[in-house]
């Protein structure tokens, strides 16, 4: 053994409490928790290997590299139609989700009135509930009132797909930013009053600093969230397919290495969106 | 008028040729008939909940309120009317597939609740105790699949097991089998594996943001109270970690038990067991929305019961403060959970 | 001129319906007074600050500046400043854009402001951490950053809510020192709220002492150490001997001490030995009352006869530096702290002794 003579000698067994060494406790829990990591990442490596995968199945061994699936994506019209509605879709439940969810945060953490509790558990019910029985609910909802599910095709995916991914994800809102205002001390909002700011001064100078990235994170996350939704969209959607139900219909029909690029593609995406709402998250903590 | 008072002022300043702001003892502020509204709490109540309380009850409690009043309607011909009848209820329960398929769901939910909590666990606790260095990027690793496509975790899975897929041929290709196994796709094997997959960092978010909060000064203190590792991790970690668990665990089981996209891409046969199958099938192919509707709320109101339930645990359960579980049970616990990155 | 610059009329706070907060409270401020609201917690005192301030909006009463009501006009337009607890420091701006704040909200010109920020980071010594974030500053900094944001704007009044509680003893004793010193040199009503007593008596003018959401007694601190008005006063201002006792005879008025309200010589009887003290309200005799006595007005009584005699053993000894504190109990047990001279030797543990309690120092006083 070379061990560097640097390193202290270590006491004799006999002599003191026997030094710490990695006991299998620990062992055990190390490999344990690297077999989970393994058991997440695995078949999300095999997705994204499998993209360029030169053959026409997707199947054992590998058989590097081809970039052809990805060309073969950028040709296929329908996919690429998909993708500018989950697009649109995205980002107007985006707009909608902040416009009532901003302001559902600051009901739940500032005022006080008969039915806030139910309000509270209404507002985050979609987030706890299978997507199937919000999409049925508001399914029913719609064809009961009257809308079409294509109305506002081909300017939006439907009024009603928007119009759900909205609702549903308003919750997701509400939780961050509320989170983030539990944690605001409102006596920096008094001391800005103090300071001859008004209410509205104050909320744009103070308030909107400090919950910013509370807003912009929960933002990128409904917009990830709404790209990714099927359950819901499943119920709503009208003539035009969204990316997920388009690829979906491609995996119901059999397996081409296309639909892995497709989903290295948005894997990838949604690691980029991520990455930025986790650095949004450091930074102000 | 300070400044008369305070000669020695080092604060003293060269005129401007603006009026230093100051309303010193010039005419009185008079409160404006806006300063008298905010003064009112009700009203400022009113326009500040009118928004979110408005969305809030046109788009999700009607719709939920719909969907309850659509379990009462009466199908007469294929044709939906809005004739009141408990004919579907009857029908659900009176049925034996109808509750054989909520029981097996749940059986398959319970089972991969219980697998996501035993492999989520050990990991959520290396990531609060045992790692130093970049914990919160190896829990963002954790967590980022959760963000990820869903149906790029569920295809993953019909690759890797299909019957020309990655397994079959790795197998074969070392010798281990001849034939490519067929028992691996379109099962409730797959099904639940893929579910396993799916929920494990579902349920490991609540149960991390829980140990993490776990003070080392209250582990110090046990060990330094003659336990040992072993009795610590029982009789103080392990109890503290409860609300994340139950939170974690209520998760996994309800978005289990509702989920059809892993079931119809993986399930085969087995697939049409699944409740939320029953319930797109009723209302996507059999166009017997009622019929669907009723099924849905049976699954509504076991989600709330069950939800109310786990709530109830973890308030008990909230040992004051430490580990804040109780700011809307397990959905808040998760947004919180989610903060933690 | 003799206007006082903030009146408070019957001010009354209630959150929800219980007992008030702060109830019926009427209080006259004088320009450029340093005057201390003091009081356990839930006394009411930061109550009673925050209505100033605007925060909170009375259930009943007024408050006036100048004359005129102030109680409809919301916080920013308010002719005052305050320092908070924590501080309140924006912690997504600079030093120098938090002393600004005031003045940007205000429209100064943009060459007022630097300069006005300038002089009053000067004045609290940190010209040159400007361009700091507050979370790079010690506490003591940001008391100070925290001071220079609300004195920029030189308001008329400057409510300081509890501003030295997270600083640490020696830092605060200097900061006392260097608050009295601005209020003097500025010429600024300074309204202070704590629970410190020895804060409060070093640095005010008046001390308001708020008991249950009213002032139970309002004077200066000297007076109020002296003459407190009640048990609860005398216990809550400096360290007091309170002994239970009945109430004997009244004399005349008492000589020695004045200034105060009259005061009326008395008779108490504690532990079967008769007292002589001093009251300033009127009692009856037979009436329960409270004796009260500073230990460092007890002495070693002389060998022969003298008044206001009592017997008392000695359980403990404690050199603190300055004194050193004898703990002895009378008969029936009840405690008696005694401050020793310091060149004196200390009585034996055990010893009974006789000391004396000045008569002219001893208080009757009710609950």
């Amino acid at each position: 053994m070379t061990t560097p003579s640097l390193r202290p000698v270590e006491a004799p067994p006999s002599a003191g409490p026997p030094a710490r060494r990695p006991d299998r406790l620990t062992t055990g829990l190390w490999a344990t928790g690297i077999a989970v990591f393994l058991f997440i990442y695995l078949p999300l490596g095999v997705v994204v290997l499998y993209a360029f995968h030169d053959a026409n199945i997707v199947a054992w061994p590998f058989r590097p590299f081809t970039f052809r699936w990805f060309r073969a994506l950028a040709a296929d019209r329908a996919l690429l139609d998909s993708a500018v509605a989950s697009l649109k879709l995205a980002i107007l439940a985006t707009f909608i989700a902040l416009g009532v969810g901003v302001p559902g945060a600051f009901v739940l953490d500032r005022l006080q009135f008969p039915g806030k509790a139910a309000f509270e558990r209404l507002v985050l019910l979609p987030l706890i509930l299978p997507g199937v029985i919000t999409g049925v609910a508001l399914l029913t909802f719609f064809s009961f009132i009257g809308v079409s599910l294509s109305s506002g095709f081909p300017l939006v995916p439907g009024w009603p797909v928007v119009l759900g991914h909205g609702a549903a994800l308003t919750s997701v809102v509400v939780t961050q930013v509320y989170a983030r205002l539990r944690r605001f001390d409102r006596v920096l909002e008094e001391a800005s009053q103090d300071l001859y700011a008004n209410e509205w001064l104050t909320f744009w100078h103070v308030t909107l600093p400090v919950i910013r990235s509370a807003i912009l994170g929960s933002a990128l996350l409904v917009f990830t969230l709404s790209l990714d939704e099927i359950a819901v969209t499943f119920f709503l959607i009208g003539r035009q397919n969204t990316l997920p139900l388009q690829i979906w219909g491609l995996l119901r029909r059999g397996i081409t290495p296309e639909v892995n690029a497709a989903a290295t593609i948005i894997f990838a995406l949604s690691v980029c969106v991520i990455v930025l709402w986790a650095r949004l998250m450091r930074t102000t903590d | 008028m300070i400044d008369g008072q305070a000669p020695a002022a080092p604060e003293e300043h060269p005129r401007t040729d603006r009026p230093p702001v100051r309303r010193s003892a010039g005419p009185p502020i008079r409160p404006s008939a806006l300063d008298r509204l905010r003064a009112s709490r009700r009203l400022r109540t009113l326009v500040g909940a009118a928004l979110p309380v408005g969305w809030v009850t046109l788009l999700l409690l009607l719709p939920y309120l719909f969907l309850f009043a659509h379990s009462f309607f009466r199908l007469r011909n294929g044709q939906l009317t809005h004739e009141l009848t408990l004919e579907n209820y009857g029908r659900l329960f009176g049925t034996a597939l109808y509750p054989q398929t909520i029981l097996f769901s749940a059986g398959i939910a319970l089972r991969v609740t219980l697998a996501s909590l035993l492999l989520a666990y050990p990991l959520a606790y290396l990531l609060a105790f045992k790692v130093k260095r970049h914990r919160n990027l190896l829990y963002m690793a954790v967590i980022i699949p959760l963000w990820v496509s869903y149906l790029v975790r569920a295809y993953a899975w019909k690759i890797i097991l299909g019957q020309e897929g990655i397994l079959n041929g790795f197998l074969m290709s070392i010798g281990l089998i001849h034939e490519p196994l067929t028992v691996l796709l379109y099962s409730k094997w797959a099904v639940m594996l893929a579910l396993i997959h799916i929920y494990t960092p579902f349920t490991l978010m609540p149960i991390y943001a829980v140990l993490e909060a776990i003070p080392v000064s209250f582990k110090e203190a046990s060990q330094d109270l003659y336990a040992g590792r072993w009795a610590t991790f029982r009789n103080v970690v392990l109890p503290l970690s409860l609300p994340g668990v139950i939170a974690g665990c209520t998760f996994a089981f309800v978005l289990s038990m509702g989920d059809f996209i892993a079931p119809t891409l993986l399930g085969g046969n087995d697939s049409a067991l699944m409740v939320s199958n029953l319930v797109v099938s009723l209302f996507g192919v059999a166009f017997n929305w009622p019929l669907g509707a009723a099924v849905s709320v049976v699954m509504l109101a076991m989600t709330l019961v069950l939800l109310t339930l786990a709530r109830g645990i973890e308030d008990r359960m909230n040992y004051g403060g430490q580990a804040d579980g109780r700011t809307g049970g397990p959905g808040a616990t998760v947004g919180r959970g989610s903060l933690h990155a | 001129m003799t206007q006082p610059i903030l009146q408070l009329r019957n001010l009354t706070k209630r959150f929800g319906p219980g007992v008030a907060a702060v109830d019926d409270v009427s209080l006259d401020v004088a320009a450029g007074e340093f005057l201390t609201l003091l009081g356990a917690s839930g006394s009411g005192k930061t109550t009673t600050l925050r209505m100033i301030a605007g925060f909170e909006h009375p259930s009943n009463g007024e408050i006036l500046m100048d004359g005129q009501p102030l109680t409809q006009l919301p916080p920013f337009k308010r002719e005052l400043n305050t320092v908070f607890q924590q501080y309140a420091l924006f912690p997504h701006m600079s030093v120098r854009d938090n002393v600004g704040y005031g003045l940007r909200m205000r429209k100064a010109a943009r060459a007022e402001i630097a300069e006005r920020v300038g002089q009053a980071l000067d004045m609290v010594q940190l010209g040159h951490l400007g361009d700091r974030a507050p979370r790079q500053l010690s506490g003591g900094q940001q008391q100070r950053v925290a001071l220079a944001r609300a004195l920029v704007n030189r308001p008329r009044v400057l409510l300081l809510d509890e501003p030295l509680g997270a600083l640490d003893l020696k830092l605060r004793k200097e900061m006392q020192l260097e608050l009295k010193h601005l209020n003097r040199q500025l010429g600024i009503t300074f309204l202070y709220v704590t629970h410190d007593q020895e804060e409060a008596l070093t640095m005010s003018d008046r001390i308001a002492l708020m008991r249950n959401g009213r002032i139970e007694q309002l004077s200066g601190p000297r007076e109020m150490y002296e003459q407190p008005i009640s048990r609860y006063v005398a216990d809550f201002i400096g360290e007091t001997n309170l002994l239970s006792g009945v109430v004997e005879e009244m004399g005349g008025p008492a000589d020695g001490r004045t200034g105060g309200p009259a005061v009326q010589r008395v008779r108490i009887r504690v532990e079967g030995v008769s007292l002589e003290g001093a009251a300033s309200r009127p009692v009856r005799a037979g009436e329960k009352a409270w004796l009260a006595i500073r230990p460092e007005h007890i002495q070693l009584a002389e060998p022969q006869a003298g008044p206001n005699r009592l017997s008392v053993t000695v359980r403990d000894v404690v050199f603190t530096g300055v004194v050193t504190r004898v703990h002895t109990t009378l008969a029936d047990g009840s405690p008696l702290v005694i401050h020793w001279p310091s060149e004196q030797s200390p009585p034996e543990l055990g010893a009974t002794i006789t000391v004396c309690l000045s008569p002219e120092r001893v208080r009757c006083l009710g609950d």
